[in-house]
């Protein structure tokens, strides 16, 4: 560059715009709201781009005897076939064990109904769906597991099972006072993120590929499209600026069809897009994991906790994929908040013919949550004493050894009791229980209930290299600076959030940053942007790139002006070194011409942590985020049908970057993890097909389940004491799990039924059908008693 | 050719597939890539537009699903996408509210939510948390909770309602008049296909009797699923939006007079005035954007099982007025419904007119719908009842379900239990008791058999509690 660009001079000071604490708005919300925010779909694509679609299974498990594929190749449109034959590279697409293969070939076995057998390339999107529908194949159908209880009865494991274990819980469980037993179900969750799956592929020299595709691990499909077709991983990039919405549903499964677009695109050498039509998409991809679980405990006459045999069986699907971690995390979280003096968890990862779960939000934890939270409802009820304080009884606390986790991680921070009274005090909790006790008395069909339940959700992968980040940060001549993470954005407001970390460093406004796409050759090695660790990872990597550009530009003052390091400032959008003051665009070009480099990369490794899995004792968590939730509901006994009143939160995040993100990730988990345990229902036919496929059959919370009275609070004061990025605490998945509030409050209204004295079982979700079963459950055990 | 304003610019097309949508005219032939796809199956919202139509002088607004609404059906309206809100380079106040009420996250769903805000901004002058969640309730968000998009639908009632579009309000009322003065034939052709938009009921019944197979386009909510979801296509379509007087909605002394393209959203109105359970009803069928698509005629001649509507009828003992070439004939609704999509009508024959007569006196109405969520949901049972109860004997009582058999249907045992029989506990109990010889329905993802019949049951018990009760609030939809 010869000629300089032109800078603004320093200036009055004003309030340095977007600093760390702010409610800055969301990068993206003018072009959100415009249409001008871009998605993989909406790409300006090259010309004669071709249109990729899959043909899956019709059947659940079956042998392909034939796979006649002629007349998709003679049909209209279409330019290319692929079968598992034309890949050149790997054709297991297993994220971390084997058992995903790309495609299913003629004399295989198709292992679930909606698995992918072959692909088209065709010059519309629509000519190439209709030409997959010419596909014959023909099926030696074989007997197929569908549900948990059959492949628990077939000993069918995608892995081996795992335990956790303090003390001698047979032991323990016969000198409890008080024991019970009992079996839930857990339903398990559509991601339903309302942005497809999609991906588009472009050829680029060498035979490497461009891969523009939604997904939360760029890495990831970066190194399995190189292994599919064979090369290494510097002859592909991965490009994502934003997804419309992931919530775990594009960690691992975004990757088959980033694949397949990419060995179409190599095959005909031509531009590929793929992206997939809602009932496939819902039919092909992967969901939180349904659980069953079975349960023994033993507790004091006062309702203390003393023993627990608790059997977490997930439902994984057909193959390994993400389920060991997330079995484990649930086993992780059958403690919830609550001191198990003697605990005995065992995990199984039952294997199914039905499409593998995988991520989502919570990954794990919120089964675990809701098992132990069931519990906690059953004993009460036994104990004859509200919920909330048979809660309040087995709190973590540091009495002894009550402050240690079943798997021996000290609990260094007792957040949940006092937010939990200070919860209790702001919604009015008891005198709520006295008005709706009253009520329920009088009011003959319909009934309200009440529940307060805690979280305690540990923040890290439990995998312990995933805990690791990358940054890019470059500082331009006109003080602009390019700021490039390993995150990716899928609404949860990483971006916004990181380049307030940035504008803080520097003490510049944050219209200074230009936010850029996730790319793997900006950023390599990546970790999925998933468990909550968006902001805390990619914070502090881009801290660290910011902190060293700032360094060097603080020597160069110290140097240039002969200062004193503690002379040279940064603030109010100037760099003030000694008497000298300058805007931050004339100070960066000032150390352009003085030959200072501008641009750094940033990296950052969790400390602290560490877990043996061989002996289930360790930290796998860096800390614990924590919250309550009260929430009121209405039940009508006649049908069933239901309605939530009120809901008040407190969840901590620490210090908060942007308290206006952090409250839309507490309303928005909160509505989902509501949904998730009351409307959102998966229903499979006994032939292993899926049938809710659409949101017509499979139904989130529309504006009208948002309660009415939605009161939410960030936990004041109440900064992270780990050196975590301004000390903050992560946010994404834990007030998902606030959302069990509801199904315990749900059964509260039916308890009622029995003046408080029976625990309705309530398998999850509490759809109308479940929650007036559990009526009548209660009134006949009544009558019966 | 059709004619339409694209934003402020009129736009014809001649030349193309008459089976495509308008979200895919706009996102593959104009490359306006705004309104997104979430699920083409009207469902979600994503895709959410808003047509302008001229009463004369001044424009209507209206927000419908572009996934499901097929090009053909825009002559003479105007057609505007989130592309077109902003003005001069600033947000529209829309869009500025829910930019400041941190109302979008991962964004993909925002431009169907202001759309629909959009739509229902120019509908009302305050906002109201029943007609926010009325107005909206077909945008699904997986984001945010919908809180601050609840904030940003009050905020946008701040700003002043002028805005360009009421700047240019006259100016398009005319060009969209001049459109449909012209003498263009309204007509689609291309690949062998043709969307027909006739103007009068003798040009539809006439291109009915020389196009037999044609499957007419009452709304198309569920039609456009042929395109969309089961790639079928169809060769001969026949729109019914454009048929003058086949949409108006009125009353005489005895019953009230619906044309069988009358949406919803135009049908609601005086519908709700003798029927006020209606209204919750309505307002739980579809979306705002499909009840202001969607047909009541084209909701009888779906013949779906499942259809909200067809209960409704059968229990008011409404009539249809069916019409062939120049012959009508009028036939109870409770007979139009033979066997699974199978109806009395007639090839070439269409549903014309719906006759709904009125209340008489101490006839009392009441409908009950179950469904897994309270809005856009289709129902698991629908129970629709028409009950006079004279010095507390049951005069006469007409109830129809649906969603418990292969039609829509009524409850005769049920009846029969009922009519002459005083009205006690005893005799709902026999009442219930008895619907099940009336139904046998079956399991499947929305509900299991056995929830299906005993709630369907209990329907029973809650009107016989609501009927004897002064207190509103024995529903969870009806307690504030």
């Amino acid at each position: 560059m010869r000629k300089l660009p032109k800078v603004a001079e320093a200036s009055e000071a004003l309030k340095v715009k977007g600093l760390s604490g702010q409610s800055q708005k969301h990068e993206s919300a003018h072009k959100h709201v415009s249409g001008e925010a871009c998605y993989v779909d909406d790409q300006m694509a090259p010309t004669n781009t071709l249109h990729a679609y899959v043909g899956l299974s019709t059947v659940a498990r079956a042998r392909i005897t034939e796979l006649d594929l002629s007349k998709v190749e003679a049909a209209e449109g279409v330019v290319a076939v692929l079968t598992l034959k034309d890949v050149p590279g790997h054709t297991d697409i297993g994220p971390v064990f084997p058992g995903d293969p790309l495609m299913v070939n003629q004399g295989q076995e198709v292992t679930f109904y909606g698995q992918v057998i072959f692909a088209v390339a065709a010059r519309t999107h629509e000519l190439a769906r209709k030409a997959v529908k010419l596909a014959r194949v023909e099926y030696e159908t074989l007997p197929a597991d569908v549900t948990i209880e059959q492949g628990l009865e077939n000993n069918s494991f995608v892995r081996p099972s795992h335990t956790q274990q303090r003390g001698d819980t047979s032991v323990a469980l016969k000198s409890a006072a008080q024991t019970l037993s009992g079996e839930m179900q857990i339903g398990g969750q559509e991601q339903m993120y309302l942005e497809g799956q999609a991906s588009l592929c472009i050829p680029t020299e060498d035979g490497g590929m461009l891969v523009h595709t939604s997904t939360q691990n760029p890495t990831e499909g970066q190194k399995l499209v190189a292994e599919v077709l064979n090369i290494p991983m510097n002859k592909v990039s991965v490009d994502i600026r934003r997804m419309g919405g992931g919530f775990g549903g594009k960690e691992t499964n975004a990757n088959q069809w980033a694949c397949i677009a990419a060995l179409l695109a190599n095959k005909t050498q031509q531009a590929v897009k793929i992206r997939l039509a809602r009932a496939d998409d819902m039919l092909a991809t992967g969901k939180r994991h349904h659980f069953l679980s079975r349960y023994e405990v033993g507790f004091s006459d006062e309702g203390r906790l003393e023993a627990l045999n608790m059997e977490l069986s997930g439902g994984c699907g057909i193959s390994p994929d993400l389920s060991d971690a997330i079995v484990d995390r649930a086993m992780f979280h059958s403690d919830n908040a609550y001191f198990l003096p003697a605990a005995k968890i065992v995990g199984h990862r039952v294997k199914t013919n039905t499409v593998s779960n995988t991520a989502f939000r919570g990954f794990g934890g919120p089964q675990g949550m809701v098992a132990i939270e069931n519990i906690i409802d059953n004993i009460a009820r036994v104990v004859g004493k509200d919920p909330l304080d048979v809660r309040k009884l087995n709190f973590y606390t540091d009495e002894g050894e009550r402050n240690t986790t079943h798997y021996g991680q000290k609990i260094e921070q007792h957040i949940v009791p006092d937010l939990v009274e200070r919860l209790e005090r702001t919604s009015n909790y008891r005198s709520r229980r006295e008005a709706i006790t009253a009520f329920n008395k009088t009011s003959p069909v319909l009934k309200k209930g009440l529940a307060l339940t805690p979280i305690k959700f540990g923040i890290s992968f439990t995998v312990q290299h995933l805990n690791q980040a990358g940054a890019l940060l470059h500082v331009y001549t006109d003080g602009s600076i390019q700021l490039n993470h390993g995150g990716t954005e899928m609404g949860q407001g990483l971006f916004t959030k990181v380049a307030q970390v940035v504008a803080t460093v520097f003490q510049v406004d944050i219209d200074n940053i230009q936010c850029m796409s996730t790319r793997t050759d900006k950023v390599p090695n990546t970790s999925p942007t998933a468990a909550s660790s968006g902001t805390d990872l990619n914070g502090m990597a881009a801290r660290d790139a910011a902190q060293k550009i700032k360094a060097r530009m603080t020597e160069f003052a110290v140097n240039h002006f002969s200062v004193n390091e503690s002379d040279v400032t940064f603030a109010n959008n100037q760099v003030i070194a000694g008497e000298q003051v300058f805007s931050f665009a004339e100070f960066a070009q000032l150390a352009y011409t003085n030959r200072v480099s501008l641009s750094a990369t940033g990296y950052y490794a969790t400390p602290k942590i560490h877990y043996d899995r061989d002996k289930a004792q360790g930290r796998p968590f860096f800390y614990f985020a924590n919250g309550a939730a009260v929430s009121e509901v209405l039940i009508d006994t006649l049908t069933g049908e239901n309605k939530v009143l009120q809901v008040d939160i407190c969840q901590d995040v620490g210090q908060s970057i942007n308290p206006a993100i952090d409250i839309g990730q507490i309303e928005g988990a909160f509505i989902q993890g509501m949904g998730w345990l009351t409307t959102e229902e998966l229903v499979w036919g006994e032939d292993g097909r899926l049938q809710t496929i659409n949101p017509a059959a499979y139904k989130i919370p529309a504006i009208g389940d948002t309660p009415p009275v939605f009161n939410v609070e960030l936990l004041p004061d109440s900064p992270n004491v780990e050196a975590t990025i301004f000390h903050s605490k992560a946010v994404g998945e834990p007030p998902l799990m606030l959302g069990i509030s509801v199904w315990s409050a749900l059964r509260d209204a039916v308890a009622s039924l029995a003046d408080y004295k029976l625990s309705p079982s309530m398998d999850t979700p509490a759809t109308p059908e479940r929650v007036l079963a559990a009526c009548s459950d209660v009134r006949q055990r009544s009558a019966a008693s | 050719m059709i004619k339409f304003l694209l934003n402020q610019t009129e736009h014809s097309v001649s030349d193309i597939d008459p089976n495509i949508t308008v979200l895919d005219y706009l996102r593959e032939h104009l490359h306006k890539k705004g309104s997104k796809e979430g699920c083409a199956s009207g469902d979600c919202g994503a895709c959410t537009v808003v047509l302008g139509e001229s009463d004369g002088e001044a424009m209507r607004y209206k927000s419908i699903n572009a996934c499901i609404t097929l090009l053909g059906s825009l002559h003479g309206k105007q057609l505007i996408t989130v592309e077109d809100l902003k003005s001069g380079g600033e947000l529209h106040p829309v869009q500025q509210a829910m930019v400041d009420c941190h109302g979008s996250q991962c964004g993909f769903c925002t431009p169907g939510f202001v759309m629909s805000m959009f739509a229902y901004r120019k509908n009302n002058d305050s906002p109201s948390r029943e007609g926010i969640n009325e107005a909206l309730g077909g945008n699904l968000c997986r984001c945010t909770g919908y809180r601050p998009i609840v904030d940003a639908a009050v905020q946008m009632f701040d700003p002043a309602a002028e805005d360009q579009f009421t700047k240019t309000e006259t100016v398009n009322a005319a060009k969209l008049n001049q459109i449909k003065r012209a003498e263009t034939e309204v007509i689609l052709n291309a690949q062998g296909r043709t969307f027909y938009s006739p103007s009068t009921v003798s040009e539809l019944s006439s291109l009915l009797l020389e196009h037999p197979d044609a499957r007419l386009v009452a709304g198309g909510t569920d039609l456009s699923l042929e395109f969309t979801q089961f790639l079928r296509n169809i060769d001969v379509l026949i729109y019914t939006g454009r048929v003058e007087g086949l949409d108006t909605v009125e009353e005489n002394a005895t019953s009230i007079d619906v044309g069988a393209a009358a949406t919803y959203t135009q049908a609601k109105k005086l519908l709700v005035q003798y029927f006020p359970d209606l209204e919750e009803l309505i307002e739980r069928l579809g979306s705002r954007q499909i009840r202001n698509q969607g047909t009541i005629g084209g909701n009888v001649g779906n013949a779906s099982p499942i259809g909200d509507m067809p209960p409704v009828l059968i229990a008011l003992g409404a009539q249809l007025v069916l019409r062939k070439g120049n012959k009508t004939r009028v036939i109870d609704v409770a007979d139009y419904f033979q066997a699974y999509k199978v109806t009395a009508q007639e090839t070439s024959e269409f549903i014309e007119r719906i006759l709904i007569p009125k209340p008489q006196m101490n006839e009392q109405f009441r409908v009950y719908k179950i469904s897994k969520r309270m809005e856009d949901d289709i129902s698991a049972s629908c129970g629709a009842f028409n009950i006079k109860v004279e010095n507390g004997v049951v005069k006469n009582a007409v109830i129809a379900y649906g969603g418990m058999a292969e039609i829509p249907k009524r409850a005769v045992h049920c009846e029969k239990a009922l009519v002459n029989q005083a009205w006690n506990e005893q005799t709902i109990q026999t009442a219930m008791s008895e619907l099940a010889n009336d139904f046998s329905p079956i399991s499947d993802f929305r509900s299991s058999a056995e929830y299906r019949l005993l709630v369907s049951q209990n329907f029973l018990q809650r009107l016989f509690l609501e009927l004897n009760s002064s207190s509103n609030a024995l529903r969870v939809s009806h307690y504030a």
